[in-house]
């Protein structure tokens, strides 16, 4: 299958590691990566906002930028969020709704897509270490996205998964909100965290790079010893 | 001096102007097969009962367990006299107050001659019945789904007397358990088509709060103690 | 709390911040909400099928508001039929000025009162104090924040934040009993107190959850039985009531009691749910010889006519968006400043209150959607605070917000430009003197608590060219062997 990347700003800048992650994972399973280098990002902070005009020029963009594609996976559950629930809201009643509609449609959050649209769920990874994954909000609530990633983790050798009681709590991130309320952002991730170490994990997995942004920077001011990583870091270690 | 309505035509006058352009429904409810919108089906699905009358039975039992509600099948009223005999001398009782209606009126000549009987009437003394040690009614129904004795102002000594003793006894017939809240409503429906009484209430187990740390008080105001007393 | 002087979204930030470092305080709430979950959870699954229950309870809500004109006319005809009285107040002047009326012209003294958050929202208790009336809250919680001075803390459980022995210490200083740490003691001492006011009112005061049109009854849900006294025992009953909260059948609580329930506390049904259709009838024992009820805009009808929010209105007040709000745990009721705390309350405040004044509380929210996953009535409540937002921006746009958006997207629209910015100046470093120095910086906001991560050397383009290079030569390698 001809795979299209969408890999957020942020990512791109920040995480390169989890992007080529992604692009290992999905060669090996016979896939053709492609990665338009006109995307930018998504428009979800000024959409949150409120800047609505502004996000929809960002977001007309990406639209362009991906019209050719077959399926657009993203390693964000937010971003992924952003273009499949939150583009047709954001193009309701304008003249790219079509479009907008047809993003929607063939955007996939990785894990999602590689168990229920390719039927995988042992990539064949092995990660020595004890894990707690945490539940992006985006892919958990806007997505639905709750099975996938255990169901690859559970496949992962040598990798002891641990649920947390608060796995399905926000970490306090949430884009602007991080900057604009960090006191309330930061109490938030210490909540997240606190719930991380009691469960004497070594690493703390996402599918959502935002959140293990919020929750490594509390982990490294704070405690030091957890490591955070991308589902796709993990599925790509052998 | 104030209207005796208040702003009656200008809120309704608000009302309808907002109501101009309809608003999108989000979450559409299954439609029946019918096509029928399903606000009357939705008892499919809420907590089920089983059909049978052991089985509503077996869940009304269970209920009144989990709610500290005491359930206690007598096999005749001189049973059910008894019992309340016995929680009498072991509560060290004084005064029941009462109402009149069918079964209450069966049980009072069994009743033991060292309780005080308050017999509620109209412009009873509140001072008297608040405190009175018990409170003995009569009800509507019982409902199998949530555990709840169904009381009104009609058939339960009026409003306050099964809330205000510190002990509410129910004296009722298996024949009055129905399945669910949907059936009670119909069933209320259909005994006051000529009009219902002033208040219908679903008490579900004695009077309880959590307001202190969200820990479970039984007897915030009312009754800390709830029996019912099941005849055949 | 000096609300005369600040604006709220002042003092929305300075209790925000206050609370959110208040690591006692905050463990408490999360203590008392450690068991909600779980209970919860517990009858939510004893439905045979949440979901479409809720999808129910939405339609029949759907339903009553966009024919409400309809259903609040159909309950008074029934309600007057049976000699009750409906008076429609527009704001709360209104609705405080005819209670004050009734209590004057029946030579009320005492009153009491069970829970009424639309009571709270008019200040009811200031104004008949302020006549010289006796007013006590009956409801165990209310009547906790009665007598320390304070607003409720949670629409539903109001004193949830107290410790037992902050409650002690104030029954000891207020009605010189005895200390204790004995939550079950210290019940019995309010329950001494409160069995008092009941006897003695000459007036009872409700709010109502459900206004039940074809049968013109009040359906009032609570489990001390408070309210039943409250309203059975004082010869005038008055409810005040939202003219949101109607359900179009009797029937249709059969599905409406046990969702509240289960949202609300995680019961499967409420202590005491009952349904008053008038004063006194003819024949019964006792009873108000008075009911009236009255009807309460203060800007619903605003909300009303928004039809994207609309099923704002839907809300049956159980309270389930604050207990799973990661924000309503961090900064406490108290930090809203509003009648209605939590996200519901950030979605409605703004339309009852003002856009201007209270859009800070649809900003502050990480989005992360809890509030609208647990909704049994199910309102989009997370999607409503973006679209207060959106709104927000449209009145009155923040002039250095809008500067630093229009700068983003002129950035993000330009592949080029944002990849030479990337290159030299890695997230929008480019951007970054437009917001130094406003709270809008993310470098000061984010690194006072948190560290930002190292810089990678070379970006996922770079690296996706590299590796896609790689591979060609490889084929090509491949080939020529």
């Amino acid at each position: 299958m001809r795979v299209t990347l969408f890999i957020p700003c942020f990512i791109d800048s920040l995480y390169p590691n989890v992007g080529m992650s992604m692009v290992h994972v999905l060669e090996r399973l016979g896939h053709t990566v492609e990665f338009p280098e006109e995307q930018t990002c998504c428009g979800q902070p000024p959409f949150n906002s409120g800047y609505w005009d502004e996000a929809r020029s960002v977001a007309s963009k990406q639209i362009d930028v991906f019209k050719d594609a077959e399926v657009v996976i993203s390693g964000s559950g937010s971003c992924g969020a952003m273009f499949k629930v939150f583009y047709p809201e954001l193009f309701h009643g304008h003249a790219r709704e079509v479009d907008a509609k047809a993003l929607s449609s063939k955007t996939w959050e990785f894990s999602e897509f590689l168990v229920t649209k390719l039927g995988v769920a042992d990539l064949g990874a092995r990660f020595e270490g004890r894990a707690t994954f945490h539940d992006g909000c985006h892919g958990l609530r806007e997505l639905g996205t709750k099975q996938a990633p255990r169901e690859l983790l559970k496949h992962v050798k040598g990798l002891d998964l641990v649920e947390m009681t608060e796995a399905e709590t926000c970490c306090g991130f949430g884009g602007t909100f991080a900057v604009k309320y960090p006191q309330i952002s930061t109490a938030m991730a210490e909540v997240k965290c606190n719930s991380i170490c009691e469960t004497k994990a070594d690493y703390v997995i996402s599918n959502d790079s935002s959140c293990l942004m919020q929750i490594g920077g509390w982990l490294n001011r704070n405690v030091g010893s957890v490591k955070c990583l991308h589902l796709a870091e993990v599925l790509a270690s052998r | 001096m104030i209207s005796h309505q208040g702003d009656r035509e200008a809120i309704l006058g608000r009302v309808k102007e907002a109501l101009r352009e309809p608003a999108p429904l989000k979450h559409p409810a299954e439609r029946s097969a019918g096509g029928e919108p399903t606000t009357a089906h939705f008892r499919e699905w809420l907590p089920p009962v089983g059909a049978a009358i052991e089985e509503r039975l077996d869940l009304f039992r269970k209920l009144s367990e989990t709610l500290r509600s005491e359930l206690i099948a007598c096999a005749s009223v001189r049973e059910a006299a008894a019992e309340i005999a016995s929680l009498a001398s072991a509560g060290g009782w004084k005064t029941l107050a009462l109402h009149q209606g069918e079964l209450v009126d069966a049980l009072l000549p069994l009743l033991p001659a060292s309780l005080t009987i308050l017999p509620l009437q109209s412009g009873y003394d509140k001072d008297q019945l608040e405190a009175c040690d018990a409170g003995l009614t009569e009800c509507d129904l019982l409902v199998a789904q949530t555990g709840s004795v169904c009381v009104t102002s009609k058939n339960s000594g009026g409003r306050v007397l099964s809330v205000l003793p510190p002990h509410h006894i129910v004296i009722a017939r298996t024949g009055q358990l129905v399945t669910d809240l949907t059936e009670a409503y119909q069933s209320l429906a259909a005994k006051y088509r000529d009009g219902y009484p002033s208040m219908i209430s679903f008490i579900t187990g004695p009077s309880r709060t959590g307001d202190i740390e969200r820990i479970l008080v039984l007897g915030a105001h009312g009754p800390k103690r709830l029996t019912i007393l099941l005849l055949p | 709390m000096n609300t005369l002087a600040e604006p709220p979204s002042q003092q929305f930030h300075s209790d925000a911040n206050r609370s959110s470092t208040d690591a006692p305080r905050r463990a408490a709430v999360r203590r008392a909400l450690s068991n909600y979950q779980t209970a919860r959870n517990r009858t939510g699954a004893t439905f045979t099928d949440w979901k479409s229950a809720r999808a129910s309870a939405a339609t029949i809500k759907h339903e009553a508001l966009n024919h409400l004109d309809r259903y609040l006319e159909e309950f008074e005809q029934k309600f007057t039929a049976r000699g009750g009285q409906v008076y429609w107040a527009s704001d709360s002047k209104q609705a405080r000025d005819y209670i004050l009326e009734l209590a004057k012209k029946n030579n009320v003294r005492a009153i009491v009162k069970s829970k009424a958050m639309t009571g709270e929202e008019i200040h009811l208790n200031q104004a008949l104090l302020a006549e010289g009336y006796g007013v006590v809250e009956s409801d165990l919680g209310e009547y906790i924040q009665q007598l320390k001075g304070e607003p409720p803390y949670h629409f539903v459980f109001p004193c949830m934040h107290l410790r037992r022995d902050e409650i002690s210490d104030l029954f000891h200083r207020e009605l010189g009993t005895a200390k204790t740490d004995n939550p079950e003691e210290l019940t019995m001492i309010a329950r001494r107190v409160l069995r008092r006011a009941y006897v003695e009112a000459d007036m009872g005061i409700s709010g109502g959850n459900f206004i039940v049109a074809d049968t013109g009854m009040i359906s009032i849900t609570e489990n001390e039985g408070n309210a039943r006294l409250t309203v059975g025992l004082p010869k005038i009953h008055v409810a005040l009531i939202g003219i949101e909260k109607v359900v179009p059948r009797l029937a249709d609580l059969a599905l409406f009691l046990p969702m509240l329930a289960t949202a609300g506390t995680g019961q499967h049904m409420t202590g005491y749910n009952s349904m008053y259709g008038g004063p006194r009838q003819t024949g019964e024992i006792d009873g108000p010889e008075e009911f009236h009820v009255v009807f309460l805009d203060n800007h619903r009808t605003r909300l009303l006519a928004d039809p994207e929010q609309r099923d704002a209105l839907h809300c049956i007040r159980c309270g389930a968006c604050l207990n799973v709000c990661p924000i309503f745990k961090n900064i406490g009721g108290h930090s809203y400043g509003t009648t209605y705390q939590g996200p519901i309350g950030s979605v409605i405040t703004p339309h009852f209150r003002g856009l201007e004044d209270w859009k800070h509380l649809s900003g502050a929210s990480s989005l992360c959607g809890a509030c609208t996953e647990t909704c049994p009535v199910g309102i989009d409540i997370h999607h409503h605070l973006l679209h207060n937002r959106r709104n927000a921006a449209a009145q009155k746009p923040a002039k250095g917000e809008q500067l630093l958006w229009k700068a983003f997207s002129f950035l993000m629209k330009r592949p080029s430009l944002y990849r030479f910015a990337m290159k030299f100046a890695p997230l929008g470093g480019l951007l970054h003197p437009l917001v130094q120095g406003t709270p809008m910086d993310p470098v000061a906001g984010w690194t006072g608590s948190r560290d930002f991560p190292a810089a990678p050397l070379g970006s996922f383009r770079e690296r996706f060219r590299a590796h896609n290079a790689a591979k060609q030569s490889a084929a090509h390698t491949g080939g020529a062997r």
